[in-house]
């Protein structure tokens, strides 16, 4: 092979806001291929950005060299910028820009006129499938389609090296393959391509990989050699008798268990080395269940590279009391949706949505981005008004008195909503006040969600500096002050690591032991496994609802006996468009 | 479908060097941004009427029609004709008494701007020749500007009152009294002549600095300037494309102003037109600079509005001259105004507007403005950055 497009030695970076001690990347050493897509995948904060943007040209490294195509993105950037295509995590597009008009300008700052800007626009367009939109607003685009344009902007130029940053965020899984699909045949035709990823399953179908932690790099090799490490060492454990959340925590204690997760029904092991089966001990508390040898994942890799998962075990169990519902509550409905429908102008953004939610039940709202969900979780916590239909908690109607409902549940927003510029005592302090807790109890009450949480060290830290595991903690500690028997989580991990994101599940599976009911929205799905049901929302409406295992059970076919929970959901969503297709043709 | 990768670049194109195509590329791309963003064109078009109504008729109207006391002392012929122009005057609305004490306490109370005593040998004195006839002005001194304009106003009676005894005996009134030049117009018109012009300057730094305070700053936000600066544009030509289509539209918004000066407001021009075209390419330099090094450092739309607001209107306010006297300010204060390019421009306006071209005041403040404008372009430039770090 020739010489390598990237050869990264001994990188380091440092901002300069950043501390003795503090890195963004550290003694990096990744020889990136032309013709193959190479995968820079990690969690967020992993240091995947600076790396990018060091290799584009927009960032001085602090130590180590660097040479892109031959060239020294610094001293040759004028040339390099020419040779690269990078595509930032925000597309870079201009939303009051037309498609064409975002086109002809990236065409025009990469000096390409004339009959070779003919002749590109013409195979770009076809390439990504745009041409009926060339006059639409970029902002009117899309989240699939907004990342085409991305792509067709930064391949101007035929560039020799791809830089595509994050590309899969905010894109529905179909769009998603559509965008792989493309890059995959820009590869094959010689071109050097890395794909940063957070997502574990994205980075494992790249040609090679860099897996990063903590701004170093943990691993470069091909992604079979990982798998091909873990294999042999992964079960899945199916016929639960008992329930699976107590199965899961018990095997986390157990000394050969390296991490595990559930999965629908089923609870997932991944063992330690050497390792083919459970211990004995464990799998004798249920009998019945069989372990069953499973493919390995990319995800198990990154768990045993970082040192296994958590041990299973939440302190803040013992600190929750069980949850009592109030008389003439229906333990079969703590929370109920009937007809619920929210129209924004013309526009339905929810669509006569219905479902109850069990007393201790996990349910999930799943859904491409824009399909309503977050609109149908703010209108349940009370949030947002609902234009017809009824929103129920606790037997309390959210139209009359959102105010008494808001006192039973617990909510923790996306972003989580903390004061970045207090400490850690003084935000539990503050949220402990806001619901209303006073004197000795409130005391008592911050102190041990101190101590369960693991923040003590931290109390006088600032939350805004806090690491992510940790901020997250303390989110979840500050919604929990009031001790309410519903918990609204919205987007709960995204972006969050995947020990983080274990460990957050455990304080989950913790409080729905003690009674909690967990509403949840998600896009992860993986995430989606752990709930109890799932209601899938696609354009306002519902979809399909119920267990996951259900739902991959309903597109299992001859092809496809063993579907993940992603093939159901993009199955699920493209037969509702064939049956909205339909209609119309009936209609028409 | 079937993705097809493009085929390799036709051109070889070059990034060496500056390139006008580039630059028209971006200028059209901010022009287009524009004409789709009502929030430019409104601070172009909306915000200059009707900062300059604010600015003019909160004047005009507080002057219109000042409460004034006369006391007539005197109540020979010459004291009544003064008290028949002050009657006449669309300016003033006169309160007559026959003493002082009568209505003194108004004054206090604030019901009366001023009072302008004819004491009782004022006819005598007129009718004596000598130019000894003397008028007492009493004004409110807590409030300064509205004490200037009453003074102003007496004189103007004064000297109409002048006007209608010299048509009455025939006599030319200069021979009456040496009056300076500087009140031969209307008094109402000489204050709105003298703060019209000002207050342009003023409007015009704070819609230099707005227009230009979000656009890049607008760039890092929705993130395309990461994309701008992975392409081979260079950082003249981002500059020039975030200062040009919006010099154009400052310009425009000064069209606007001196329009609505002279046709609307009746403030006379008498310089030419290609010198005010000059001069106000001369401040906007600073002006758009300001905002732009604003927006290229904070990075933060809503940050760089405050600041640019706060930037250019503070400054252009107090320390250009218009409102508070330079010569009166303690000596550190003075120093500061120089750094202040509303200071130039306010003294261009005010005398293209009011003298013409007088080369002795003009030159100097241009050569000014010149020197500020490649202060704030050139720190801009220096504090523009190629890279997203240091």
């Amino acid at each position: 092979m020739s010489e390598p497009a990237v050869l990264l030695r001994g990188l380091g970076h440092r901002y300069p806001e950043q501390g003795k001690g503090e890195f963004a990347l550290a003694e990096v050493d990744i020889a990136i291929r032309s013709g193959i897509i190479t995968g820079l995948a990690g969690p967020d904060g992993a240091g995947k950005t600076t790396l990018m943007r060091i290799m584009a040209g927009l960032l001085k490294p602090s130590a180590g060299s660097v040479a892109v195509l031959g060239l020294n993105p610094v001293v040759d950037a004028g040339i390099l910028h020419l040779k690269v295509g990078y595509m930032p995590q925000k597309f870079g597009l201009y939303e009051d820009l037309t498609v064409m008009e975002n086109l002809v300008l990236y065409a025009d700052l990469r000096g390409v006129g004339g009959e070779a800007r003919k002749v590109q626009f013409e195979r770009l367009l076809d390439f990504t499938d745009l041409r009926r939109f060339t006059e639409r607003l970029a902002g009117k685009l899309s989240g699939g389609m907004k990342q085409k344009l991305g792509l067709a902007c930064t391949l101007i130029g035929t560039p020799e090296l791809l830089l595509l940053d994050e590309p899969g965020v905010g894109v529905d899984p179909i769009s998603r393959r559509d965008l792989w699909g493309m890059v995959t045949s820009l590869a094959k035709g010689g071109m050097a391509v890395v794909w940063a990823t957070a997502y574990l399953d994205e980075a494992e179908r790249c040609d090679e990989l860099c897996l990063m932690n903590e701004g170093r790099l943990i691993f470069a090799g091909t992604p079979a050699e990982q798998i091909g490490r873990m294999r042999g060492r992964c079960v899945q454990v199916r016929n639960l008798s008992g329930n699976r959340r107590h199965f899961l925590r018990k095997a986390l204690g157990s000394t050969g268990v390296v991490d595990g997760v559930i999965q629908g029904e089923s609870v997932r092991l991944v063992l330690k080395e050497g390792t083919a089966m459970p211990d004995a001990g464990l799998m004798a508390s249920e009998a019945g269940a069989k372990a069953v040898p499973v493919e390995p994942r990319l995800e198990d890799a990154f768990i045993d590279l970082v040192g296994g998962g958590p041990d299973g075990r939440s302190v803040l169990a013992g600190t929750m009391p069980d949850v009592k519902l109030p008389e003439g509550v229906d333990a079969e409905a703590v929370i109920r949706a009937r007809e619920l429908t929210r129209k924004f102008g013309d526009f339905t953004a929810t669509d006569h949505v219905t479902f109850d939610v069990r007393r201790g039940e996990i349910f999930g709202l799943l859904g491409p981005n824009g399909a309503g969900k977050s609109t149908t979780f703010r209108m349940m916590c009370g949030l947002l008004t609902p234009t017809s239909g009824e929103a129920q908690v606790m037997g309390i109607d959210l139209k009359r008195s959102a105010g008494e409902a808001r006192q039973k549940l617990g909510y923790m927003a996306q972003k989580f909503s903390l004061y970045g510029n207090l400490g850690v005592e003084q935000n539990l302090l503050f949220f402990s006040g806001i619901y209303g807790l006073k004197g000795q109890a409130r005391e008592k009450k911050v102190s041990q969600m101190m101590e369960s949480f693991d923040l003590v060290r931290y109390r006088r830290t600032n939350a805004g500096e806090l690491p992510l595991g940790f901020k997250q903690r303390l989110a979840l500690a500050c919604a929990l002050m009031h001790e309410p028997p519903l918990l609204f989580l919205d987007e709960p991990t995204s972006g969050v690591d995947p020990v983080t994101r274990r460990e957050f599940w455990m304080h989950i599976n913790a409080l729905v032991d003690k009674g909690v009911t967990v509403m949840v929205t998600t896009h992860f799905m993986d995430e989606a496994e752990y709930c109890d049901r799932i209601a899938l929302i696609y354009r306002g409406r519902m979809i399909a609802a119920g267990p996951p295992d259900a739902l991959k059970h309903q597109v299992a076919s001859d092809d496809l006996p063993d579907p993940t929970f992603e093939d159901a959901f993009i199955r699920l969503i493209q037969r509702d468009d064939e049956a909205q297709r339909d209609k119309e043709g009936r209609a028409t | 479908m079937t993705p097809t990768p493009p085929a390799p670049a036709g051109t070889s194109p070059s990034s060496a060097g500056f390139s006008f195509r580039r630059l028209t590329a971006l200028c059209v791309k901010e022009t287009r941004q524009i004409v789709r963003d009502p929030s430019s064109l409104l601070i172009a078009i909306v915000l200059p009427v009707v900062l300059l109504f604010i600015f003019g008729f909160g004047i005009s109207l507080d002057t219109n029609r000042l409460a004034v006391g006369v006391v007539m002392e005197d109540r020979g012929v010459e004291a009544v004709r003064l008290a028949a122009a002050a009657a006449g005057s669309p300016y003033i609305e006169p309160v007559f008494a026959d003493t002082l004490a009568e209505i003194s306490e108004k004054l206090t109370r604030g019901e009366l701007r001023g009072i302008i005593v004819i004491p009782q040998d004022f006819t005598a004195k007129v009718q004596a020749g000598g130019g000894e006839a003397s008028l007492q002005v009493l004004t409110d001194g807590s409030e300064p500007n509205t004490a200037n304009f009453v003074a102003s106003y007496a004189r103007g009676l004064y000297e109409s009152w002048l006007a209608a005894r010299a048509d009455a005996y025939g006599v030319p009134f200069s021979e009456a009294i040496s009056i300076e030049p500087r009140y031969w117009f209307n008094p109402a018109t000489i204050s709105r002549n003298y703060l019209i012009p000002g207050s342009i300057s003023v409007v015009m730094t704070i819609i230099g600095a707005l227009l230009t305070s979000l656009v890049v700053a607008r760039e890092w936000e929705r993130g395309t300037m990461e994309a701008l600066l992975a392409t081979p544009m260079r950082r003249a030509e981002l500059l020039l494309s975030k200062s040009l289509p919006y010099y154009v539209l400052a310009m425009l918004a000064m069209a606007i102003c001196v329009l609505i000066a002279v046709f609307i407001m009746n403030v006379p021009f008498r310089g030419s037109i290609a010198i005010l075209l000059l001069s106000t390419s001369l401040f906007l330099g600073s002006a758009l600079g300001l905002g732009l090094l604003l927006s290229t450092t904070t990075r933060n739309q809503f940050n760089a509005a405050q600041g640019a607001l706060n930037a250019a209107f503070l400054p252009s306010a107090l320390l250009s001259g218009l409102i508070f006297e330079i010569a009166s300010m303690p000596a550190a204060v003075q120093a500061v105004t120089y750094l202040v390019p509303a200071r130039y421009f306010v003294k261009i306006m005010q005398t293209l507007f009011q003298a013409g071209d007088v080369w002795a005041i003009l030159l100097p403040n241009m050569l000014f403005l010149l020197v500020s404008s490649i202060f704030w372009l050139g720190l801009t430039t220096w504090r523009t950055r190629r890279r997203l770090d240091g």
